[in-house]
């Protein structure tokens, strides 16, 4: 009976890795995508951190997997970073826009207005790429993954202290940036 | 509390990490301090120019289905891996028999409960993100959107657009729910989709909210139409979008 164990309890691994992975997955994403500023290797990035996710399903405590995805997702994203060399990370943010304005315009029949959403939206991502990525990181978990300073400290494994000064940090330095964009 | 303080406590307010009396404390100091209200304006202009302005990507359908594969989940896939390994040829036949007839009551358990139904909204849910497959019908205008369902479908679902209550209409599409066609709504909210499943009731039942697999779902009947919103939204805001359906 060894053997129907055995299943059963992939079985059940399965499931658990469909309840704590998968409905995160646009956030993990989303997080390798600004954290590595190249599609394919926010894809390889976040592939990785599900494989590993997968091996170490039982280190997820409770039902919410979000945090301890994104902490995955980060801690891959980094090894990753130290084994490539910086100038393989060129930014093709342009193709990713085009994809997103293509599913938009289906949506949104106005040009004019697409096209001001269009060029303030590049305007932001230009701002936000250009915080170093200590920074980016923070104000993505904060803004755009709507992550609480606990949830923040965790992925980061940072005290909640250094969480509020690295984002009191990094909306400055947006600010400022978004202001010289203006000028 | 004096600007010194005040200066440290407007970004926690905002991200709303501040406690109780702190934050009375900070709308007190900044009702009387211009230049820390100031400062508390450019907070929130800057924090709604990220959440609202900023690209969210989100994940490519290969890398979906890419990620799916690696755990299987099919009774299928964990007999065919028990058949792999002969040493286990006996213990495995036996198993698989034993697991086969524990499938079948499970599958004919999960047919009769009312969480069968629930499963399948989460799976068109995410089929409908998966495919890239959102809408037959693409518009915000609920004029759009209304009348393109006349004709597809016995009954005319409600499609009103909340984007003044943060929740666009993006689209609407035919679905199949329960063995039965039904409308699906999209909406939009921040980066989260949601999908509104509407149904003719085939028996009368009241509201009831869930979580399955992640994703929270909330059903309710509304001028006789069952209705079925699935998101990986938080329930309190799904259920905003319950509330927003109910009063048209």
């Amino acid at each position: 009976m060894l053997g129907f164990i055995d299943m059963q309890e992939s079985h059940t691994r399965a499931l658990r890795f469909a309840r704590l992975v998968e409905p995160h997955l646009d956030a993990a994403y989303n997080l390798a995508r600004w954290l590595a500023r190249d599609a394919h290797q926010a894809q390889d990035v976040v592939q990785e951190a599900c494989v590993r996710a997968l091996r170490f399903l039982d280190t997820c405590k409770g039902d919410d997997g979000r945090a301890w995805l994104l902490t995955i997702v980060r801690n891959t994203f980094y090894s990753a970073w130290r084994r490539r060399p910086p100038e393989e990370l060129t930014p093709d943010i342009d193709a990713d826009h085009a994809l997103w304005s293509e599913s938009q315009e289906a949506w949104n029949l106005d040009p004019a207005l697409l096209f001001l959403r269009k060029t303030e939206r590049e305007r932001i991502d230009r701002a936000l790429l250009r915080l170093p990525v200590e920074f980016r990181e923070v104000v993505i978990l904060r803004e755009l993954e709507d992550l609480s300073y606990r949830e923040i400290a965790e992925v980061l494994s940072v005290p909640t202290g250094t969480v509020m000064s690295r984002l009191s940090r990094a909306r400055g330095l947006l600010a400022r940036y978004l202001k010289s964009e203006d000028e | 509390m004096q600007c010194a303080e005040s200066k440290q406590a407007v970004g926690p307010y905002h991200d709303g990490e501040l406690d109780v009396a702190s934050a009375d404390a900070l709308r007190q100091h900044l009702s009387e301090c211009t230049s820390c209200a100031m400062l508390s304006d450019q907070h929130a202009r800057l924090r709604s120019t990220v959440r609202d302005g900023a690209t969210y990507f989100t994940a490519p359908h290969e890398l979906r289905l890419r990620v799916t594969q690696l755990a299987p989940k099919s009774a299928w896939s964990w007999l065919r891996g028990r058949m792999q390994l002969p040493s286990w040829a006996f213990a495995g036949a036996l198993a698989a028999a034993v697991a086969l007839s524990v499938a079948a009551t499970l599958s004919l358990i999960q047919l009769q409960s009312p969480d069968a139904l629930a499963r399948e909204v989460v799976a068109n849910h995410v089929r409908s993100l998966m495919v890239a497959h959102l809408a037959d019908v693409a518009s915000s205008d609920q004029h759009t959107v209304k009348p393109w369902f006349a004709g597809k479908l016995d009954f005319s679902p409600p499609a009103h657009d909340f984007s003044g209550d943060g929740f666009a209409l993006v689209g609407g599409r035919l679905d199949y729910l329960d063995g039965k066609a039904v409308a699906a709504l999209v909406y939009q909210r921040r980066q989260h989709r949601i999908n509104v499943f509407v149904a003719p009731p085939a028996n009368p039942s009241g509201e009831r909210a869930l979580t399955m697999n992640g994703y929270n779902i909330i059903a309710w009947t509304q001028d006789g139409m069952r209705m079925w919103a699935v998101s990986d939204l938080n329930a309190q805001e799904l259920d905003q979008l319950r509330r927003l359906l109910q009063a048209k």
